[in-house]
C-alpha cells in the first residue's frame, strides 16, 4: 500500500488554516515567518482559490503594472501591483509581473492563478488539497476551546483556526420561480448565448462583467434590481460598478441593446420557449414583464461558513460575514480567525463611506500579515521587534510612510503605520495596524498616520494622535503629485503630533 | 444573516420609512448596508470626520459626551445624521450597548438619499422637531 504524499494528516496541530486561494497562502505564509507551526487545509486541488474560477469573461479588476517608478523587489513597488503576495524574500516579492503576456496590465484569470500557484511553490507553502471540511465541533477544556474540524480526511483538531475560505458560495434572491434562473457562478461558455435575450438580476460587478462579455452574443440584455447602480468614477472610488465595466451603461443611454432598470423582481414564469420576468418599478410602484430566453441572478455571494453559526459565530449582512474583531476573530468564538476577502468583516471606520479593499487581494494580503503577527504574539508567545524610532527621525519616517507605503495606500483609512509613545522607553515602531486597533487598544500613547480620501477626488494623509485617552485627528493638506513630504506638510505634522511629543511644538 | 427582503420588512415598521412603499423598501434596503457591531464598540467617534447615517435594526446603544451619557437609542432609532447635514465632525460617541444591528448610509450619500426620498426626509425632519421641543423643555 502506497502511503498518502500529502502533508499534515489528521491529527492535533497548534493552528489550522482552511483555503488555498490568496487569503490562505498569505496567512501560511505569515504564520512561518513567525515560526508558528500549522496546517493547511483545503478542498481544491490546487493553489488559487476564486481565481481557478472566475472571472468569467475578460480579466480581473485589480491590475499590476510591469513598468512603474519603483523597482519590483522593493517594498514601493507594491502599490502598483495589486495582485501578487507579499513577502519578506525578494525572489518571491512581485510575481504577478512576470506572468503578464503584455497586452493589458489587468492580469487574466489564467495569469493570476499561475501568480499564485507560483508563490505557492516558490516559497515552499505546504497545502493538503483535497481535503474537504465538512464540520466543526467545539470541545471545552480547563485549559480553553479547541476546534475539530470534521474533514474528508478524518478529524483536524487546533486552538485556533484560521478561516480563508473565501466569499463565493452562490446567493440567490428569493422571487417566486427563481429556480427558472441559473446563478452567476453556472454561467456557460459566451458562444451559447448567442441571439438570447438576457434578464440579469443584479447591478453589482459581476452582473456588468456579464453584460460586457456576452454584448458580442445576446440579442438583448435588461440588468434590473431595486437601487441605482453606482458607479466607482463617480463614486470617486472603488464603491461601485468599475471603470472597466462601464460600457453598458453608454449602451443604455444611448438605447442600444441594454437596458438598465431599477425595479424589484415580483416573479419568474414560463412564457412560451422562454421566460417572463414580472417587476415593479422603484420609481413608481408600476408593474412591468420583461421576455427573456435566459435569467441569470448576479445577485452575489456568501461565506461558506458552513456550521460555525450553529456553534455561536454571529454573522450580519446579505453575505453572511463574521462579525469580527479588528484583527479579525470572531467577536462571539474567540479563537477563530478569518483571512482573505473574508477579511472585509471588519469594516474599520469607512470614514466618508470609503470601505477599506479587504475584499480583493491588494487589501486583504496585509491583513493576513498583521493578524498573523497578531496570533503569533497573543496565543504563541512570539514577540516581534518593535523598534525604537530617534525622537528626530520622526517626522520625516512618517511622512515618508504617507507618501510611499502601500499598505496605507491600498487601505485608506483602514492601516495605519503606527508609533506609540511612553515615558518609559521612549517612541516605538509599532508596525502597521488597523486604525481601529491603535486607537482603541494599545495602552500607550499613539501617533497614527493613515491616507485617506474622502469621495471628492482628493488624496491626503492623516494623523490621529491619542494623547491622555483622547484622539485628536489632523487632516493633512494634498499634493497635486501625491507628495506628502514637503514642507508644508512636515509643519502641519509638527504641529499635529507636538501633543506627544513636545520638542515638535518649536519646528 | 438577513435578506434584502427581510431588511425591508423591517423597515417597513420604522417610521422614518413608514410612508414608503414595497419596491422603494427594497430599494433602501439595497443602498443602505448592514454592519454589526460588538457591545462596547464605537460607532460614531466623537471629534471624527467622515461619519455616517445610521439606523438600529437591532440592539441597543448609548450617546455619550465627553465620557457623560446622554441618551439611549434603540431599535427603529437613528443616529449620525446631524453631523452630516452640518458638515461638522460628531459631538457625541455612540457606543453598542448590547450586538447591535445598523443600517448605515455614507454620509456623502445621505443628501442625494433625502432629496430623492422626500417623505423620509419629512419624517427625519419630525424626528429632529420632537428633539428640539424636548431640548426646549429641559431648558425651561
Amino acid at each position: 500500500m502506497v502511503s498518502d504524499p500529502r502533508p499534515f494528516p489528521p491529527g492535533e496541530y497548534p493552528a489550522i488554516v482552511v483555503g488555498s486561494g490568496p487569503g490562505g497562502l498569505q496567512a501560511s505564509y505569515g504564520l512561518r515567518r513567525h515560526g508558528v507551526a500549522h496546517a493547511v487545509l483545503s478542498a481544491d486541488p490546487a493553489p488559487g482559490g476564486m481565481f481557478r474560477k472566475w472571472p468569467f469573461f475578460q480579466r480581473l479588476l485589480s491590475w499590476t503594472k510591469p513598468y512603474a517608478p519603483e523597482a519590483h523587489t522593493s517594498r514601493e513597488y507594491q502599490r502598483f501591483d495589486w495582485n501578487s503576495l507579499i513577502a519578506d524574500e525578494p525572489e518571491l516579492r512581485s510575481l504577478q509581473a512576470e506572468f503578464l503576456d503584455g497586452t493589458s496590465y489587468f492580469p487574466s484569470r489564467q495569469e493570476m492563478e499561475a501568480n499564485l500557484a507560483a508563490f505557492a511553490d516558490r516559497a515552499g507553502i505546504e497545502v493538503r488539497y483535497e481535503c474537504t471540511w465538512e464540520r466543526t465541533r467545539r470541545v471545552e477544556g480547563a485549559d480553553g476551546t479547541t476546534f475539530v474540524l470534521e474533514t474528508t480526511d478524518g478529524e483536524y483538531r487546533t486552538r485556533i483556526l484560521i478561516l480563508a475560505v473565501g466569499v463565493a458560495q452562490p446567493l440567490m434572491p428569493s422571487p417566486p420561480g427563481i429556480e427558472l434562473a441559473r446563478h452567476y457562478a453556472e454561467t456557460r461558455e459566451a458562444p451559447s448565448y448567442a441571439g438570447k435575450r438576457l434578464f440579469i438580476i443584479g447591478k453589482q460587478n459581476s452582473g456588468f462583467e456579464l453584460a460586457s462579455g456576452l454584448a458580442s452574443w445576446a440579442s438583448q440584455i435588461v440588468l434590473s434590481s431595486p437601487s441605482p447602480a453606482k458607479l466607482s468614477v463617480v463614486t470617486n472610488s472603488l464603491v461601485g460598478v468599475r471603470a472597466r465595466y462601464v460600457q453598458p451603461f453608454e449602451d443604455n443611454f444611448l438605447g442600444l441593446g441594454v437596458s438598465i432598470l431599477n425595479a424589484s423582481t415580483d416573479g419568474i414564469a414560463r412564457a412560451g420557449d422562454g421566460y417572463r420576468v414580472d417587476l415593479r418599478r422603484t420609481d413608481n410602484g408600476m408593474p412591468m414583464s420583461v421576455a427573456a430566453d435566459e435569467v441569470i441572478a448576479a445577485t452575489g455571494f456568501t461565506c461558506p461558513l458552513q456550521d460555525l453559526p450553529a456553534l455561536g459565530v454571529t454573522t450580519f449582512g446579505r453575505s453572511g460575514l463574521p462579525a469580527v474583531t479588528p484583527m479579525w476573530e470572531s467577536v462571539s468564538v474567540p479563537g477563530i480567525y478569518f483571512a482573505g476577502t473574508i477579511s472585509q468583516a471588519a469594516p474599520g471606520l469607512r470614514k466618508h463611506g470609503i470601505p477599506a479593499n479587504s475584499g480583493a487581494v491588494h487589501g486583504h494580503r496585509y491583513n493576513s500579515l498583521i493578524m498573523t503577527r497578531h496570533i503569533a504574539e497573543t496565543h504563541f508567545g512570539v514577540e516581534d521587534a518593535r523598534p525604537q524610532v530617534a525622537e528626530r527621525d520622526v517626522l520625516g519616517y512618517l511622512l515618508r510612510e504617507a507618501t510611499c507605503a502601500p499598505e496605507l495606500w491600498h487601505q485608506k483609512a483602514y492601516l495605519a503605520r503606527v508609533v506609540s509613545v511612553s515615558g518609559d522607553d521612549g517612541i516605538r515602531d509599532e508596525g502597521i495596524l488597523p486604525l481601529v486597533h491603535a486607537l482603541d487598544t494599545l495602552e500607550r500613547d499613539v501617533i497614527a498616520m493613515t491616507v485617506e480620501a474622502d469621495g471628492t477626488g482628493g488624496i491626503f494623509p492623516v494623523i490621529y494622535v491619542r494623547h491622555g485617552g483622547r484622539v485628536e485627528e489632523h487632516a493633512l493638506p494634498g499634493h497635486p503629485m501625491r507628495d506628502f513630504a514637503t514642507t508644508e506638510h512636515r509643519e502641519a505634522a509638527a504641529s499635529a503630533i507636538s501633543a506627544v511629543l513636545p520638542s515638535f511644538a518649536r519646528t | 444573516m438577513a435578506t434584502r427582503e427581510e431588511i425591508a420588512d423591517i423597515l417597513a415598521g420604522f417610521t422614518l420609512f413608514g410612508d414608503l412603499q414595497t419596491p422603494q423598501l427594497l430599494s433602501v434596503a439595497g443602498v443602505f448596508e448592514e454592519v454589526f457591531f460588538p457591545d462596547g464598540e464605537r460607532i460614531l467617534r466623537q471629534g471624527l470626520t467622515g461619519s455616517g447615517f445610521y439606523v438600529i435594526l437591532e440592539g441597543g446603544a448609548d450617546v455619550i459626551v465627553d465620557g457623560t451619557k446622554r441618551s439611549t437609542l434603540q431599535r427603529g432609532d437613528f443616529f449620525g445624521e446631524v453631523s452630516i447635514l452640518l458638515g461638522e465632525p460628531p459631538t457625541a460617541d455612540v457606543v453598542a450597548t448590547t450586538a447591535l444591528r445598523c443600517l448605515v448610509l455614507a454620509g456623502p450619500a445621505v443628501q442625494g438619499f433625502l432629496e430623492s426620498h422626500p417623505k423620509v426626509m419629512y419624517r427625519m425632519l419630525q424626528a429632529q422637531a420632537r428633539r428640539l421641543r424636548n431640548a426646549n423643555r429641559w431648558r425651561s
